[in-house]
């Protein structure tokens, strides 16, 4: 008894001195809030989704070079990161926020948690420039993307099958069996092309909707299942050689031997930016703006590429090797007007989930 | 007719049950009696096929060992009862009745409640009940269905003294009433001679002495035997002789062996006196005896520090070690 | 009266807890679709539960739920009496194992299922991927280590003599088990189950990723209408339906629980020698092992392998960001894990003892019996409020002073906390409340204040079912995904937030890296459970 007594006051002397020390989050005293003080705001934060990585020394040029401290809080996809700011209108999570695609950028204009800025767009940028509204310029263009159909070539090339080129070729019977989609209502790609189809067949969309699910296309959560579970070339070794996903990633499934095995079908894109805005109510406007310009700078664009898989905005920095050579951008993507998309986006989503649930 | 040869039980190495042998006559009830840790219960555990066990246990001739508990056609009554808290006290009894899909279940439930006397009592749950009611009820769901042979662990230790005895009681009726043969362990001398017929003795998982009640009860094998058996003291040597009046190497003696008479042969000072309602309890210090236990009618209560005269009552005594013991009975 | 007070007053802290972090949040969200403009308006809710879709959804969540329950019922049983009756070897170590899946990363055993019954896997053939039946056999492998440790704890604790007893009287081992052992051990079945279903109807991840988008719960339903479709009317309808029913559920569970009698002495068998009647259920379990392992085994073969060969690469890749897809190394997101669960596992603890014995202390009225009752239904709470309604609810309620806490770094432990919490009360609750009141009363009587009687009474008899709490807590808040993903910043990224974003990049090695990190995840908890299983507490206790 007497060492069981023993073992029990160890273990609760053990716990309460983790809890003290260093082996726990309250006692590790990395909680250090910057204060501060006479008003004098000392660091911007930076809201977005979970998909934001910087490398770690561009964002220390951005501390050394503004003087301000940088916090990033991240959390949820990119369809969350703008209902947070909606809910959070009136106590703003942050000062900048960064991840606002063309999808969800009206209902951030219209609920007003953007606030009036002027950033000067640097080269190519303002092509990318929301179209909708007066404050359409309050959101500033950071990156781009487009969600593509992707094929396995070296699938195609072994059955002896001409891969397919457009939207009409994945409902041919040909194809059967073949695609895999990330879902509409669960992914921001999804949504992406359910908007491409929306784009290319107008009010006929459902109906090729159900072409597609007739013709077996499989839907499946997000990208990482279709990609990584069901597509020939992700990471599991699945069986469908036709997926959803991005223009890039065709650079990410290199075969070794100065190529690639898998491309994009450029006639079925449809073009993602992402946008960057300063929050109304923000407690450091200035710095705000600071990050923002930092955003569009050569250093941040340059980067964008491997930390975030996407294509900057200015066409002014070079691309990666591997990006230069295998990903390969649409000349005319698919697009929607985003205030039709503001307008639209949920029933058109109720409307896809009957069809593809029915 | 119940058997047992060279039973042995053990638990993890260490023996609890060593080299048994027993036999039970059909109709017999058998008490083993024993002090708690002796291995009795083991015993019936393993008779009843709930430890696995060596040697042979045997039911006419048969050998038992490749049969289940279930299919031994025995019944096993706890000390408690462990009546099924979720039944009535009518599913209870009927419980191996309804197992056997037995027409006229319910009339044989009525009778088995007569039978233990509990009637009226069919609907009440387990929970409500005294615990001299739930062993009845334990007992008339093991006689259900007449079962070749019913076991029986201290099934009346748990209740209080008064209780224990007229339970004692009923239980020999009703056992003899339906003629079941029955093996019960128990540590209470008491208990076992009210209900059993036949007696065996157990110390450290082995039997040292078995027989009729009577000759068992009359030649107690040893020392602790007798003194488990409920006899007061065991006097040995010159002592022994002086009680006897003649040579034995031990006699057991009962606190009323030892009669206050005039006529007596023992003499002695009284240097204690306590009245009990039927009789008066003496302490004497006995030249050649020290001090011991002796009685006196109630009208005549002596004085302590006064000399009396002790008469020795012969059948309230055993000499230890004379009759035959143990396995060769 | 004064002890109603002084019940009261100890479980204040717990009550305040859970009201500023579960309650003020919950209730903020439900108020946003209650109150959509400021002005009361409740139709709009009942809109939404007339909606035919609603209907849908709520009655797949309730019919795949109940189906899943009875699949983990059916394949505990056998498992909860080999692993806790039967003298096998290894039986702890299976014990541990069976665990894992419990608090493995949904979207992991997501992708591991998915690679298992996919058009391409080894059990492609069965044509199960996107099928109910997936949602059903998931549902069934997270939660079939709650019926084993509960039901195999109650299994353990029961007394042999009445089965002994019938046997004696003629039942079969199948007719004891239907006529005896069942009915001794449904309360805790049912309260097993109860669980069990719970966690199936509150279960996100595994509906969508097995389904294949075919099928919605409520679950799934309320992170689509708040993340996406910011139709907060709909949401809170679907929370408070979600709410009441679980309500509903726990109050049907408490009665169902209340059943057997806690003075009844408890005699706990000692495991015995395998028989050959035994056979089935060993076989039983032998399968389930291999159903729960098929998963578990594809994930470390996966992570094994690089490229077209066998690697330990995935693993060394661990100390690195990943191609560019974390901020963070796993290494690091393990240490921050590992950290955040010693914070959540302490916090769970104080406050799960505090309501333990709160809720155990003998009553004197009836109304305080009650008030005891619904302090116990009160903290299970979070185990049936959706992930995604307390997230949000924490940034909308918890952002102004003097709780403006979300940002800070204790929000995620406390989150994890909430989760552990309701395990942690179970675990205990049992063995408090079966500490015979007289020995307090004892204990009194010779001298001993109340912290007296607590620490020499009490403690003494808790501290191992303490222990095992803290590693159900522990273990628990490793897993943790729903709240912490939405809670934690970048920096102190746990591993189950890492692995979703490995798993969420392209590149070949970051879909390695995923695997590794999941294997190493299940091989931690694994320990924190052996270990757990070291010291031979009665398990879960009764859920």
């Amino acid at each position: 008894m007497r060492s069981v007594r023993a073992l029990a006051s160890t273990a609760l002397v053990g716990l309460t001195a983790t809890a003290v020390t260093s082996c726990s989050l309250v006692g590790g005293g990395d909680d250090d809030e910057p204060t501060s003080e006479g008003g004098t705001p000392t660091e911007v934060v930076l809201v977005t989704h979970e998909s934001f990585t910087l490398p770690d020394e561009v964002l220390a040029a951005f501390e050394e070079e503004s003087g301000y401290r940088l916090e990033v809080r991240s959390a949820g996809d990119a369809g969350s990161l703008t209902n947070r700011l909606v809910l959070t209108e009136d106590a703003p999570l942050g000062d900048v926020v960064f991840g606002v695609d063309n999808t969800f950028a009206s209902r951030a204009l219209e609920e007003g948690v953007i606030a009036d800025t002027d950033v000067e767009r640097p080269a190519g940028a303002a092509a990318y420039d929301l179209e909708t509204g007066d404050a359409a310029d309050d959101l500033v263009p950071v990156d781009t993307g487009n969600v593509c159909v992707n094929v396995d070539d070296t699938w195609f090339a072994r059955e002896g099958l001409e891969p397919p080129a457009d939207l009409d070729d994945l409902a041919d019977p040909a194809y059967r069996d073949l695609l895999v989609v990330p879902g509409a209502t669960t992914s921001s790609p999804g949504l992406a092309f359910l908007l491409a189809t929306v784009a290319e067949y107008g009010d006929g969309w459902p109906a090729y909707w159900e072409r597609l699910v007739d013709n077996g296309a499989k839907l499946v959560d997000g990208w990482s299942d279709a990609y990584q579970v069901d597509f020939t070339q992700g990471g599991g070794k699945g069986d469908r050689p036709i997926v959803v996903s991005y223009d890039s990633s065709p650079a990410f499934t290199l075969d070794g031997e100065g190529g690639t095995t898998t491309s994009a079908l450029l006639d079925t894109c449809f073009r993602q930016v992402e946008y960057a805005g300063l929050l109304e109510g923000a407690a450091n406007p200035e710095g705000g703006e600071a990050l923002l310009e930092f955003l569009l700078t050569p250093e941040v664009q340059a980067a964008l590429p491997e930390s975030m898989y996407v294509f900057p905005v200015r066409d002014d920095v070079e691309l990666p090797a591997d990006w230069a050579r295998f990903a390969e951008q649409p000349d005319e993507p698919y697009a929607v007007d985003p205030a039709d998309i503001a307008e639209n986006r949920d029933a058109w989503l109720r409307e896809w989930s009957d069809v593809t649930t029915r | 007719m119940l058997s047992l040869t060279d039973v042995s039980v053990s638990y993890d190495g260490v023996p609890a049950v060593r080299d048994v042998g027993l036999d039970l006559p059909d109709g017999q009830v058998l008490a083993v009696l024993g002090p708690s840790g002796c291995g009795k219960s083991t015993l019936l555990r393993a008779v009843a096929g709930l430890e696995p066990a060596t040697g042979s246990i045997a039911w006419d001739g048969a050998d038992l060992s490749r049969t289940p508990t279930h299919k031994r056609d025995f019944a096993l009554m706890f000390q408690d009862g462990q009546l099924f808290g979720h039944l009535t006290v009518a599913r209870n009894v009927g419980y191996a009745l309804r197992l056997r899909r037995t027409p006229d279940a319910a009339a044989r439930v009525e009778e088995l409640l007569a039978l233990v006397g509990l009637e009226g009592y069919a609907d009440r749950l387990p929970g409500t009940l005294s615990g001299g009611e739930r062993q009845r009820v334990a007992l008339a769901r093991s006689l259900a269905v007449q079962p070749r042979l019913l076991l029986l662990d201290e099934p009346l230790s748990a209740l209080d003294a008064g209780l224990r005895e007229r339970l004692a009681v009923d239980l020999r009726r009703i056992l003899r009433e339906a003629g079941t043969t029955a093996l019960m362990v128990t540590h209470d001398h008491e208990e076992a001679f009210t209900v059993a017929d036949r007696l065996a003795v157990m110390r450290a998982g082995r039997v040292v002495q078995q027989g009729a009640i009577d000759e068992v009860w009359r030649a107690p094998v040893d020392r602790d035997t007798a003194l488990f058996l409920g006899y007061a003291r065991v006097l040995e040597g010159d002592a022994a002789e002086l009680v006897l009046g003649r040579a034995a190497p031990a006699v057991a003696v009962r606190r009323s062996a030892l009669v206050l008479d005039d006529a007596g042969r023992l003499h002695g000072t009284v240097v204690g006196a306590r009245a009990t309602p039927t009789q008066v309890r003496l302490v004497v210090d006995v030249a050649g005896l020290g001090e011991v236990d002796a009685v006196a009618p109630l009208d005549r209560r002596p004085a302590l520090g006064a000399d009396v005269r002790l008469g020795v009552d012969g059948s309230r005594l055993a000499v230890v070690g004379a009759a035959p013991t143990g396995q060769a009975v | 009266m004064r002890r109603t007070l002084a019940l009261l007053g100890l479980a204040l802290g717990p009550v305040l807890v859970l009201g500023v972090f579960f309650v003020l949040p919950v209730g903020g969200m439900v108020a946003r679709g209650f109150w959509p403009d400021g002005g009361f308006d409740p139709g709009g809710v009942v809109e939404v539960l007339t909606r035919p879709r609603t209907g849908r959804v709520v009655w797949f969540t309730v019919w795949s739920s109940a189906v899943a329950t009875l699949v983990s019922v059916a394949l505990g049983l056998p498992a909860a009496y080999v692993l806790h009756r039967l003298d096998l070897p290894l039986r702890r170590a299976v014990r541990a194992a069976l665990l894992v899946p419990f608090v493995l990363p949904t979207v992991v055993v997501g992708v591991a299922f998915r690679q298992l019954l996919g058009e391409s896997g080894p059990l492609g053939g069965l044509g199960l991927d996107g099928t109910p039946v997936a949602i059903v056999a998931g549902l069934a492998f997270f939660n079939v280590a709650v019926v084993i440790r509960s039901v195999g704890a109650a299994w353990e604790g029961l007394d042999p003599r009445p089965a002994e007893a019938a046997a004696a009287l003629g039942a079969s081992p199948l007719q004891v088990l239907r006529t005896v052992t069942l009915p001794a051990l449904r309360p805790a079945i049912v309260s097993a189950a109860s669980v069990v279903f719970l966690f199936c109807a509150t279960s996100f991840g595994v509906v969508l990723t097995l389904g294949g988008l075919r099928y919605a719960s409520v679950e799934t339903e309320i992170y689509l209408l708040t993340t996406n479709l910011l139709d907060l009317q709909a949401a809170a309808a679907l929370s408070v339906v979600q709410l009441v029913a679980i309500t509903v559920l726990l109050a049907l569970a408490a009665r169902l629980r209340a059943v057997p009698d806690p003075t009844v002495a408890r005699r706990t068998a000692r495991p015995r020698a395998v028989r050959r009647s035994d056979w089935p259920q060993v076989l039983a379990t032998v399968l389930l092992l291999a159903l729960v392992a098929a998963p578990v085994l594809t994930l470390v073969l996966g992570s094994l392998r690089v490229g077209d060969a066998w690697s330990l690469g995935n693993y060394r890749a661990l100390r690195s960001t990943g191609e560019g897809a974390l901020l963070v190394p796993v290494t690091e997101a393990l240490v921050t894990s590992l950290r955040t669960a010693v914070d959540a596992t302490w916090m769970s603890l104080l406050l799960g003892l505090v309501v333990a014995v709160v809720v155990t202390r003998r009553s004197r009225t009836p109304a305080e019996r009650r008030v005891r009752s619904v302090l116990d239904g009160f903290f299970m709470l979070p185990l049936g409020v959706s992930a995604v309604t307390l997230g949000f609810g924490f940034l909308i309620t918890l952002d102004r002073p003097p709780v403006d806490l979300r940002d800070s770094a204790l929000l995620v432990p406390v989150a994890q906390a909430l989760v552990a919490l309701p395990l942690v009360v179970r675990t205990i609750v049992p063995v408090l409340g079966g500490i015979d009141d007289r020995q307090r009363q004892a204990a009194a009587s010779l001298g001993a204040g109340p912290l007296r009687t607590l620490a020499t009474v009490d403690l003494p008899a808790v501290w191992r079912p303490l222990l095992a709490a803290a590693g159900f807590a522990f273990a628990a808040s490793l897993g943790e995904f729903g709240a912490t993903a939405f809670l934690a910043r970048d920096e102190r990224a746990t591993v189950p937030v890492v692995i979703f974003r490995l798993i969420g990049s392209p590149g070949a090695m970051n879909y390695g890296m995923a695997l590794a990190a999941s294997v190493v995840l299940a091989a931690t908890t694994a320990v924190v459970m052996l270990a757990v299983e070291r010291l031979r507490v009665p398990s879960l206790g009764v859920l």
